[in-house]
């Protein structure tokens, strides 16, 4: 059976671009548009892996990232932030929100995979 | 080389009408249906050959009376006249004949150009003449019978 | 389609929709109405913009984009206050964001210099150096893995093993963000050959594990070709969320791989199930499911244009269908039943709600144009050193589609004229005693089924002296003419007319309002001026919703049935004898309370009859053409009103003079749609166009 893999992002063209990339590898995608419907497609969906933008409207990465973590069944599904910024400050912020780790924009499909590998078994 | 020659020697199925004593033909591929005569709605200043239009399905078709268009007299339609629905492109026009006679089935080969006459029609709307048993047909050149580029010309 | 292709025009797609919203949400700036959320929402569009150019290697794109929103960010952390001279620049910088954007999809070159002046600006801001110098990381030519956060790295032809001794002690936060030691240790394993030792000396008993805590520490060999970033690469995310020490030892061993490699690495898996064992709280959440609290996702679907096209023309189908039917049923006298009767008035019902909501399916509102319309005064404003404002009401009206396409340019071109012919230069406006900032406001308004949609600004009104003897000199009114007010104010929509006698690289182009009132009336719409000296002029459109129906007046002409636009129509009436009079050879008026209209033979104009028929006989449609000039249509009998499903001509035939289109009656029949101001043209052919104002 292959992974799901919940995209939130409120981009369209993100979104499309991650489900080419993921579905291209095998993965099965689900998708939100800001971090309030990420937590209602996360828990209706039940993925086994996230990636999530930081800037949306609504609620942001890292709200969504806290919000997923006090679930208890979403307490340790790896979480990847997706980001243009390479700003460190930012990085650390999603971390201590609880993210698994980091993709930075534009990513590579190849690597975007091997990144998923990593943290997912 | 030689492929190209086999299919333009391909035969090809025409259908073909009557206009008072001549026949005429075009290509089956052009033709979408066969339907009878229905009044037509007059256009306001289009040349005599344009009948008018009808209503084919919500499609807005203008009918063209070819034996008008080819210099013989106009038709005085009857039930018994037949609307050929033809596409040539995007354009779809209606043409109105007296009757459909057959379909043939004729190499390309077969085609022969057209003769030099002195029929301004017949050099127009003429694209070339074949010759079944002992008659003579004249393939119609659609583009030049639709009413858009007649229109033009008028 | 490439599936890549079809993301880049979703791309160009959503820019369009981002491009609004900063827009919108920089006028809100300026206006002091914004809050913060207006401030990310205005964050968020450029950054989304640069996000996915960065996706498609828009180079430009990403660098302006990013220059862009590190001021944003500037503004939005409170560092930067949005001043009048910031939010100057802001605006620019969107309209070049926007030019990017078109180039980056239609080709072409932008002025690099254009957009270096801006980026210089915003960099002065920001106090800081052009960003796109700081972070070269983020240039999309670079090093694609750079992109990715990672170095390539460089594998040299002999292999050389390098062994690293890792001892890692992970923390109980690594284990909260989702991170795992054995994805840890396989990342590893994948580097070369890894040898794993679990330390579960520090284990507790059963009783006293806390399953939150963090018990476990691994010793690991890792034999490997690649260097230490790399080994350290692996642990990039779990960096401070654990102990780690990586060491790497001189001189390799040349050992071969430990088969128990695979062992050591599934023994510490073993020991985490356990302990996950030991954590029932976990298992139990992980299995109670709170199934049935998610909504809908999205509340909106992505439609193909040619799906709801095919949609509308069916339906349309369906109308005419049902209005045959009820006519057939008529013929045949069934209506008699009541059941029959009532069944198809439902019938009716339904198909025109079922219309109604297919046509809504089309409808959009006007906001993306009029946010457009924002960029068009600025840009004028700049170039004639002009102080303006653009008020916009009525964004959320919605119309049909071809129709706000179809209305970009005449809309433009007509806020160009407001802000270059109408306001004045702010002395001027002091001067006169108004404030210096003049305002353009520009609003739309559901009315009777229409849209009305109004260009109106406070400057100094049309100078009709002015225009009359422009006129005059062009030969296109009669020197001794007596004309209104809103005759001269309509001379502006004459052919040939043009106010400006210098013609300026604004409004000039060689495009009139004559053009600007064609595409308009193309559009089955009218448009009027008014104006007050020294007060402004305002520009009244009047659209149709939607393109593909008509209510119209069915009316018989010669035999032939012909449907006349409702809107376009002030009265019906029989007319009596003497009220008609002969003007000339070939002409008749008709007298109206006092005034004398010119009465037009429609059979006789549109070629249906050689000869005028006899106005007694018939009735006669008092209409109004778009500049306001009245005639009489004479028909010869009103048989019904109704919507009417318009169908093109032009497709199979062409355009003819006189008709607007076609539709489908009850019969299946065809009849044509009359296009009332041709045949008022047409019937004043011979006269010049001034000549018919007059005549009004």
């Amino acid at each position: 059976m292959s992974m799901k893999i919940l995209t939130v992002d409120d981009s369209r063209t993100m979104r499309d671009m991650l489900r080419l990339a993921l579905t291209g590898a095998g993965f099965e995608v689900v998708q939100a548009v800001d971090g309030k419907d990420g937590l209602d497609v996360l828990e209706r969906e039940d993925p086994q892996l996230v990636i999530t933008d930081i800037n949306m409207p609504k609620m942001d990465g890292f709200g969504f990232i806290e919000g997923a973590r006090r679930i208890d069944r979403f307490r340790v599904v790896p979480i990847l932030v997706l980001t243009t910024e390479s700003d460190p400050e930012k990085k650390q912020r999603a971390r201590s929100a609880g993210a698994t780790g980091w993709i930075v924009k534009p990513f590579d499909p190849v690597k975007l995979v091997d990144v998923i590998r990593r943290v997912a078994a | 080389m030689a492929e190209n020659e086999s299919k333009a020697n391909a035969a090809r199925e025409y259908i073909t009408f009557r206009i008072g004593a001549q026949y005429y033909c075009i290509d089956i591929m052009s033709v979408r249906e066969i339907r009878g005569w229905t009044p037509a709605t007059a256009l306001p200043r289009a040349p005599a050959f344009v009948r008018g239009v009808i209503n084919l399905r919500g499609v807005v078709l203008p009918i063209i009376d070819l034996a008008d268009r080819l210099g013989f007299e106009p038709t005085e339609p009857t039930q018994r006249h037949v609307i050929i629905v033809a596409q040539t492109g995007k354009n779809i026009v209606g043409l109105l004949v007296d009757a459909v006679s057959d379909i043939i089935n004729m190499p390309a080969d077969k085609v022969q150009a057209t003769p030099d006459v002195g029929s301004e029609a017949a050099r127009a709307f003429v694209l070339g003449v074949m010759a079944i048993e002992d008659r003579m047909i004249s393939l119609i050149a659609l583009e030049s019978v639709m009413p858009t580029l007649a229109r033009e010309a008028a | 389609m490439d599936p890549m292709q079809a993301i880049k025009d979703t791309f160009f797609q959503e820019c369009e929709e981002q491009l609004g919203e900063l827009e919108t949400g920089l006028q809100a700036m300026e206006d002091g109405t914004a809050d913060d959320e207006t401030v990310n929402a205005v964050f968020r569009a450029v950054h989304s913009i640069k996000g996915g150019a960065g996706a498609f290697k828009l180079d430009r794109l990403v660098k302006f984009a990013h220059v862009f929103e590190t001021t944003l960010d500037r503004i939005r952390n409170g560092q930067l206050q949005p001043a009048v001279p910031v939010m100057k620049s802001m605006l620019r910088a969107a309209d070049v964001l926007a030019d990017l954007v078109t180039f980056s999809r239609d080709g072409g070159a932008l002025d690099d210099s254009r957009s270096n002046e801006v980026i210089a600006e915003l960099s002065a801001h920001c106090e800081a150096k052009p960003a796109a110098q700081e972070e070269p990381a983020e240039e999309p030519d670079g090093n694609p893995f750079a992109a990715l956060g990672w170095e390539p790295v460089a594998v040299s032809l002999e292999p050389v093993l390098n062994q690293y001794e890792i001892v890692f002690k992970p923390k109980p936060e690594l284990y909260a963000k989702g991170n795992e030691t054995t994805r840890l240790m396989r990342e590893l394993a994948r580097l070369g050959s890894l040898t794993v030792h679990c330390e579960t000396a520090d284990v507790p008993l059963l009783a006293n594990l806390e399953p939150e805590q963090s018990y476990l520490s691994w010793r690991a060999t890792l034999l490997s070709e690649q260097d230490l970033a790399a080994v350290q690469a692996v642990f990039e995310f779990v960096d401070g969320d654990c102990h780690l020490d990586i060491e790497a030892v001189e001189s390799a061993a040349e050992t071969a791989p430990e088969p128990e490699t695979k062992a050591a690495i599934e023994e510490p898996k073993a020991v985490a199930e356990e302990l996950r064992a030991a954590a029932p709280a976990l298992r139990e959440a992980a299995k109670a499911e709170a199934a049935g609290t998610a909504n809908a996702a999205q509340n909106t679907i992505r439609v193909d244009l040619d799906r709801v096209d095919r949609l509308i023309n069916l339906v349309g189908e369906l109308v005419i269908n049902q209005a045959m039917l009820t006519q057939r049923v008529l013929e045949a006298g069934a209506v008699k039943n009541a059941s029959i009767a009532t069944g198809l008035d439902d019938l009716e019902h339904l198909t025109r709600e079922i219309q109604e909501s297919v046509m809504a399916i089309r409808a959009q509102p006007v906001r993306p144009l009029f946010q457009r319309m924002a960029r068009i005064v600025r840009e004028v404003a700049d170039a004639t050193g002009k102080n303006v404002r653009l008020k916009t009401e009525g964004e959320g009206a919605e119309v049909d589609r071809t129709v706000i396409e179809r209305l970009a340019d005449p809309l433009t071109h007509m806020i160009r004229n407001a802000v270059d012919h109408g306001l004045e230069r702010p002395e001027a406006r002091t001067a006169a005693g108004k404030p210096a900032q003049g305002e353009v406001r520009l609003s739309a308004a559901h009315k009777s089924g229409r849209v009305v949609i109004e260009i109106a600004d406070d400057g100094r009104g049309i100078d009709r002296p002015r225009v009359k003897s422009i006129a005059i000199k062009k030969g296109l009114i009669a020197p001794d003419a007596q004309l209104t007010d809103t005759e001269i104010d309509n001379l502006l929509f004459l052919p040939g007319f043009s106010t400006a006698e210098t013609v300026s690289a604004i409004s000039g182009r060689g495009v009139g309002m004559d053009v600007v009132k064609r595409s308009i009336q193309a559009l089955g719409g009218r448009i009027s001026i008014t104006s007050r000296p020294g007060l402004g002029s305002t520009f009244s459109m009047s659209l149709p919703l939607t393109l593909a129906v008509l209510d119209g007046m069915v009316v018989k002409v010669a035999d032939q049935t012909l449907v006349v636009p409702l809107n376009s129509i002030l009265e019906t009436m029989k007319p009596k004898g003497g009220e008609v009079y002969g003007l000339g050879p070939d002409s008749q008026v008709i007298g109206i309370r006092g005034g004398f209209t010119p009465l037009i033979d429609v059979g006789y104009e549109l070629g249906f009859r050689s000869h005028r028929s006899d106005p007694m006989t018939g009735v006669t449609l008092l209409i109004e053409t778009e500049g306001g000039v009245r005639s009489a249509l004479m028909v010869d009998a009103i048989q019904d009103q109704r919507q009417v499903v318009i169908k093109s001509l032009e497709a199979n035939y062409g355009h003819v003079e006189g008709i607007a289109a076609a539709t489908i009656l009850g019969d299946g029949r065809i009849a044509l749609i009359l296009d009332t101001d041709a045949i008022v043209n047409a019937s004043c052919g011979r006269g010049t166009p001034s000549e018919m104002l007059l005549a009004g």
